[in-house]
């Protein structure tokens, strides 16, 4: 039961830092683009 | 003369085989009258019943007479899922190349309703465990969550799960009962004042340059942080980059159609393999079944509540909470029932355009939630 709770935190962390990160590089592509106009 | 072997195979046919020709029936009967997901279904369905003929030449089989004999779906199992993996990874190709992710780039924020709405998976990898399901197994259960067919079969393989066969049937039915499933996980935690609560919607364009680097920068994030998911992250990302990259218009078009048809004809008459009766007929399918079910709504709740959250932390561009409920993988069935539901609530809310960015977003999510349960199990060593 500790390892399954252990996956519950470790993998949402896991999921948001990626899904956060990209999140990020695409906010700063659009920033980029932006700038251009 | 001896004319015993005309009613051999009649008397040695067991309860469980025929449990079986009727779960192949249903999900023929499925497929064909009611259209869920019958792409996938129908092969099952069909697969089902020819695993489970007695001595079926379709599965390695041992007689006196003949020795081994080849069958085809086991060849097919263990080359293209148990070997390799490779006909649902293969699959991303395709399925990469029909996503558009330009409301999604649009709309960045929305990347979040994606990873909050796989909470469902580990929630249920609990309770499977809590239920006296062992780890490996619960995961693969878990997964049924990430509303991926592909993604809960190469899970539950890796895993070497006992229950493929069960999970793989789960993940495609939930999949095609979204429009039952998702209104009411939804309506037990908004108000029709939620539901009514309209969005703005800005078209911005989204250059060239975004959308071709877009894939390379999930693959590279993706493979740093959880690289057991790069296999499944890297073919969808391929798949979206043929797309994007303008310049290989054929292949885009092959992926999209020739490579995802052979593709899902081929899965779904393999993954029957599984689906042999003694695999198939114990209780443990029928928990594995509500398993699924609850993965669902537990993803579509926290969507939604994940969202009201947000609403609160960033009060100056609220979000409609349902459109957190669309960050799972089924596309684009999530996206049109938030639609519907915002519709109902009140006629001019628009809210499909916001709930495509949100269920492209869970399209990734649930491949990445794939790998990091992969590489919890990696890091255990």
């Amino acid at each position: 039961m500790l390892q399954a709770i252990e996956m519950l935190s470790q993998g949402m962390a896991g999921i948001f830092v990626v899904l956060g990160l990209i999140a990020l590089v695409v906010k700063g592509m659009s920033w980029l683009d932006n700038r251009k106009k | 003369m001896d004319l015993s072997f005309l009613w051999q195979g009649i008397l040695s046919v067991t309860w469980k085989q025929f449990v079986m020709y009727v779960v192949g029936g249903l999900l023929i009967y499925l497929a064909i009258e009611k259209e869920y997901e019958p792409a996938l279904l129908m092969p099952m369905g069909f697969g089902a019943i020819l695993v489970n003929l007695p001595l079926s030449g379709v599965i390695n089989q041992f007689t006196a007479g003949l020795g081994e004999t080849p069958g085809i779906i086991q060849w097919l199992f263990e080359t293209g899922i148990g070997v390799s993996e490779a006909l649902p990874i293969l699959l991303f190709i395709g399925i990469g190349a029909m996503i558009d992710f330009g409301p999604l780039l649009s709309n960045p924020k929305l990347f979040l309703c994606g990873a909050a709405a796989q909470t469902g998976i580990f929630m249920t990898i609990i309770l499977a465990v809590a239920m006296g399901f062992d780890l490996k197994d619960a995961a693969s259960i878990g997964i049924i969550g990430a509303a991926d067919g592909p993604t809960s079969i190469l899970v539950s393989q890796v895993l070497r799960s006992k229950y493929v066969g069960a999970i793989a049937v789960a993940a495609y039915s939930y999949m095609a009962l979204v429009p039952i499933i998702q209104p009411v996980a939804i309506k037990l935690v908004t108000t029709k004042k939620d539901r009514a609560m309209r969005m703005g919607y800005k078209v911005r364009n989204v250059s060239r340059r975004t959308r071709i680097l877009f894939p390379i920068f999930v693959t590279v994030i993706a493979g740093l942080v959880a690289p057991s998911s790069v296999a499944l992250v890297g073919f969808l990302m391929f798949g979206n980059l043929i797309r994007e990259c303008g310049v290989l218009t054929t292949l885009s078009l092959c992926a999209q159609n020739e490579l995802a048809n052979l593709i899902t004809l081929l899965l779904g008459i393999t993954i029957s393999f599984s689906m042999k009766a003694e695999d198939f007929v114990r209780p443990e399918t029928l928990m594995i079944l509500c398993l699924g079910l609850v993965a669902f709504m537990l993803d579509s709740i926290v969507g939604v509540l994940f969202v009201k959250l947000l609403n609160i932390i960033t009060p100056q561009n609220k979000i409609n909470p349902m459109v957190g409920a669309a960050g799972i993988s089924a596309f684009p069935m999530s996206s049109r029932v938030i639609e519907k539901l915002g519709q109902e609530a009140d006629n001019q809310n628009h809210l499909l355009m916001h709930a495509i960015a949100a269920n492209v977003s869970g399209q990734i999510a649930s491949v990445v939630a794939g790998g990091v349960v992969l590489q919890y199990f990696a890091n255990l060593g």
